[in-house]
């Protein structure tokens, strides 16, 4: 009886599966629920704002180390903007800072990062037929969509976008009249801020709730890939902040729009005192950072499992401390919430609230460098192959490492009264959190490009563009620490009305600049990899790298329900690299320990009784589920 | 500049030109491409791994002398009490986190380079070692309470309470400029304000309804402060937020509207001493905006000028009250407060004049 509603079950879901692969156009590309395809989706939608957003980096590091210089050839590109003496306007240089920064740190490393990889790897690497829900997940990616237009539409904007920068604090961004950017252009970014964030939440909850019930047989959380349980982790930090988030911009829209005094109080502006008394900006600010410390988080977790899982597979080694590992990251997760304030520490704040937020930032700093060691002790004695994922992987610890120190720095209150907002800021987040993320992503698209579309990115390119990039931000961000311990303020359109910044750093400026447009110009060899790559790369095998994890057993290119028979069940951690007495130096999750009495450890013999109780568990598969 | 635009340039497109160089070849490699392992231990790997550890000497090397070259551009010692002290633990904290990447980077290229694949090798299984996870938990954690402790102490004693017979003087923010407003020579002490008595003259809102506010008077273009004696600053911001900041004081504070903020400090060297010690005749102290505050934030700047107590007593004796600049607020002055107020007034009969328009300005406004 039992074979035969298996059979029976296995032939429905034959039906269900030719049924599945019927779909329109529509169904299939745009409106797709199949969370491969919404990575896809998720991954193109990100780097093209990732052009846009590092494009305008660009244009204002222009104004930033070339003051002098005539930027008519800009004009074809931004108008009017540029005014009739050829100079960059002082609103739209506001205006540039604050769409890069709510580009990146949202569009890109939020959406694009945790998007792109969430979506693709959790399924694949739990060995799940999708998302817990396939039409939530395709809501998610089209609220990302709507934000993410609404956004672009304001960049082209009479009065400009978004200007105040990308934190947007009132009364700043609450009064139309104390400047451009908080006209119309405010208002579309508050709306989509508040479409992204309903975004966000749509895909944090399917996230979550594919982790914890999809697992296959045998895949319990002590034996989740180090990706997964970055991705999880990062699906809860947002599903806890980014409300506060929406709660700050909702308020924000009633002080806009409605009279209300929520963050406005006692101003007197455009020679009229406004009646609003009572409001607090500060509250304002205690909200957002609410949400924006643990976004710094949320961009900075998936990179780390990310490069947890590269380092891993192309030293040969398993990851060096891998429960340290998941408990290092629940810590960080954990103090994300309950340091926000260190943002704010001269803000009139009271200095008692400065010192507990001090002490809980400094706390942080512990499981971070944990990590960090933990990297490179996998590194020690392996047999390291430098493709270009593990190039980007180590360049990413390197950033991380380089970036994290100073944040001991600002992080300490009394330190912080001199360098808050100044560069020295700017250095500092761009190298931990910009671009250590930036090569999480980077080094996840070098990785699972195989597994994405079947074929293999060129390795030299990948080479030159990595070198290039890591170079190239390294000589950006490491001499802005010297302009910010000079007292360089930070969103300046220029060093000319100060004494303290006027005729110093111009070379250094320039320089930075420069480096600024050779980094963005090795971009480029990326984008001609992946597009070249997609269309004549190399035809991939099933295990390119060699790895243990669970998406390299599906089919080169997993069609609908990822695997075409029964999902494997998982027998031992992804971590069994180099395992002495192994015939390889990898062994796949889905190899039981009977297949490998060579290798076991004395107490992985043990748990060779298990595997009957782990096959026979419910298959969780949701093909076999009437639906 | 164009010269070094120019140079940039050309070094920009020599390196281009390279890449398309190197990409040629590489497009050419696609069409024979190597398979199976042994392309691990290829020429590509060993030049990655070489190439780590010529970026960390060349990094180094790099690194020391743009700091040697970039100190001359830094602040000059702080001329506040409390500036000294948070850089000498800046630059200690700096020291140790600095030896601290420097060390770790080191290892991390340098197990890159060593660690380099090669046939037939195996790496080391070996996932984990408590009692070196210890270690370097531990390790941090201790080096970090340090930190952590000895900059509590500095931040406990900037944020408190003013020392008695500090010297008050208020800072307001506006789009884009700074107005110093100070308690004047009688009583030394800061009129009342309210927002919403604010106009073109009154540009703090002082309420002249509180006698305090009598001598106070306000100035658009300097902040004069003595020298060697504690001052508190008062900050408080008129349309949006502002930040205060005097970086050769090392001071830095908000300006939020609807909620005033202030900091205290010990300013030890002035103007004069200053432009001594740097050989600049036009050194200045400045206070710059750091919160942004719309398209002027930039060039939102006030000159600060520290004198020794003799010079700024004499200073401030010459400065007009506005009440006196702008005698017609004495409507705005309650009557058993008059004859206070009189010597602020320009003379007798103008202050009759004045407070006769007061009382008919009072009176039509109890008969609305």
């Amino acid at each position: 009886m039992a074979t035969e509603s298996a059979v029976s079950t296995l032939s429905v879901h034959d039906a269900e599966h030719d049924h599945h692969e019927e779909l329109s156009f529509w169904r299939k590309y745009i409106f797709a629920e199949d969370h491969k395809t919404i990575a896809k989706q998720y991954l193109i939608s990100g780097i093209v704002w990732a052009i846009i957003g590092i494009s305008f980096s660009v244009m204002f590091r222009l104004q930033l180390g070339f003051p002098q210089m005539k930027l008519e050839f800009l004009r074809p590109i931004i108008g009017n903007w540029i005014d009739e003496s050829g100079k960059l306007d002082p609103n739209f240089y506001l205006a540039l800072v604050t769409m890069h920064g709510t580009i990146m740190v949202f569009f890109v490393l939020t959406a694009g990062l945790s998007g792109t990889f969430s979506n693709f790897l959790i399924p694949l690497q739990v060995g799940a037929r999708d998302m817990a829900s396939g039409f939530l997940n395709m809501l998610s990616y089209w609220f990302f969509f709507l934000a993410s237009m609404l956004m672009f539409v304001s960049l082209f904007l009479e009065t400009g976008p978004a200007a105040g920068g990308w934190v947007v604090y009132p009364p700043l961004s609450a009064l139309p009249q104390a400047h451009m950017g908080s006209e119309l252009g405010m208002t579309l970014w508050l709306s989509s801020m508040a479409l992204f964030i309903v975004s966000q939440l749509l895909g944090g909850i399917n996230y979550i709730t594919t982790v914890i019930n999809l697992r296959t047989r045998g895949m319990s959380f002590s034996k989740l890939p180090l990706t997964i349980w970055a991705f999880f982790l990062t699906a809860i930090l947002g599903l806890i902040s980014f409300p506060v988030l929406l709660s700050a911009a909702l308020l924000l829209i009633f002080d806009r729009s409605f009279g209300t005094s929520f963050f406005l109080s006692e101003i007197y502006i455009a020679g009229e005192a406004l009646p609003n008394v009572g409001g607090s900006p500060i509250l304002f600010q205690h909200l957002f950072w609410f949400l924006g410390h643990p976004e710094v988080y949320i961009v900075m977790l998936p990179a780390l499992g990310i490069t947890s899982e590269i380092i891993a597979t192309n030293s040969r080694k398993p990851i060096f401390g891998y429960r340290a590992m998941i408990a290092s990251m629940m810590g960080i997760a954990f103090l994300a919430f309950i340091v926000w304030a260190h943002h704010m520490f001269v803000t009139g704040m009271n200095p008692f609230l400065g010192s507990v937020f001090m002490f809980l930032t400094l706390i942080i700093a512990v499981p971070s460098a944990v990590k960090a060691f933990n990297y490179i002790t996998t590194l020690w004695r392996g047999n390291i192959r430098f493709t270009p994922a593990m190039l980007f992987s180590i360049g990413l610890v390197s950033f991380f490492i380089s970036g994290g120190v100073t944040g001991l720095i600002l992080g300490n209150s009394a330190l912080d009264i001199q360098l808050h907002d100044t560069y020295f800021v700017v250095a500092h987040f761009h190298l931990v959190m910009g671009a250590s993320s930036a090569f999480g992503l980077l080094a996840g698209v070098y990785h699972w490009f195989p597994k994405m579309f079947g074929r293999m990115m060129n390795e030299k390119l990948g080479y030159i563009h990595f070198w290039l990039t890591f170079i190239g931000i390294y000589c950006i961000f490491f001499p802005m620490h010297y302009i910010g311990i000079a007292g360089f303020p930070r969103r300046y359109y220029a060093f000319s009305a100060n004494d303290f910044t006027k005729n110093i750093f111009h070379d250094m400026n320039a320089f930075i600049s420069v480096m600024a447009i050779v980094t963005f110009s090795a971009q480029f060899l990326f984008l001609y990899n992946f597009v070249y790559s997609l269309i004549k790369g190399k035809k991939a095998t099933q295990n390119p790298w060699q790895s243990n994890t669970l998406e390299w057993t599906t089919p080169i290119v997993p069609g609908h329900g990822n695997w075409p028979g029964e999902i494997p069940a998982v027998y031992r951690w992804p971590y069994d690299y180099s395992k002495p007495g192994a015939k390889d130096d990898f062994i796949p999750q889905n190899v039981p320990y009977s297949a490998t009495p060579e290798s076991n450890l004395p107490h992985e013999n043990e748990l060779i009784s298990l595997e009957k109780a782990i096959e026979a568990q419910n298959y969780n598969d949701q093909f076999k589920q009437p639906h | 500049m164009v010269y070094i635009v120019g140079l940039l340039s050309i070094v920009f497109l020599a390196l281009a030109f390279m890449v398309f160089g190197r990409l040629t070849n590489v497009m050419k490699g696609v069409s024979n491409p190597q398979e199976g392992e042994e392309q691990y231990g290829s020429t590509s790997n060993k030049i990655n791994g070489a190439m780590f550890m010529v970026f960390l000497i060349l990094g180094v090397v790099a690194a020391t002398w743009s700091f040697i070259h970039s100190t001359q551009y830094f602040l000059p010692q702080a001329s506040s009490e409390h500036g000294r002290r948070t850089d000498t633990l800046f630059w200690v904290s700096m020291a140790i986190v600095t030896g601290s990447a420097l060390l770790t980077n080191i290892f991390l290229f340098y197990f890159a380079f060593k660690y380099q694949y090669k046939n037939g090798k195996r790496a080391t299984y070996y996932p984990e070692n408590h009692k070196l996870e210890l270690y370097w938990t531990v390790t941090p954690a201790i080096v970090m309470a340090l930190m952590v402790f000895t900059g509590w102490q500095a931040w406990r004693d900037i944020m408190s309470e003013a020392p008695a017979g500090a010297q008050e003087v208020e800072l307001i923010g506006k789009q884009f400029n700074w107005i110093a407003r100070y308690p004047g020579v009688d009583n030394n002490k800061l009129g009342n304000y309210n927002y919403k008595l604010i106009d073109n003259n009154n540009d703090t809102g002082i309420d002249f309804s509180d006698e305090n506010a009598f001598d106070d008077f306000t100035n658009t273009t300097e902040l004069h402060i003595p020298v060697g004696k504690p001052v508190l600053i008062r900050i408080r911001a008129r349309d949006v937020l502002h930040s205060v900041f005097i970086p050769h004081m090392r001071v830095k504070m908000d300006a939020v509207p609807g909620m005033p903020t202030r900091f205290w400090f010990k300013p030890e060297k002035t103007t004069e001493q200053m432009r001594n010690e740097t050989g600049n005749q036009n050194f200045k102290y400045e206070i710059a905006c750091t919160e942004v505050c719309g398209r002027n934030h930039f060039a939102m700047r006030l000159n600060l000028v520290v004198e020794d107590e003799d010079s700024w007593k004499k200073w401030c004796a010459e400065q007009k009250p506005l009440l006196t600049s702008f005698p017609e607020y004495a409507s705005r002055i309650p009557a058993n407060l008059k004859a206070k107020a009189a010597k602020y007034l320009p003379s007798a009969d103008s202050t009759a004049t004045a407070s006769a328009g007061g009382v008919a300005a009072s009176g039509n406004a109890s008969l609305r």
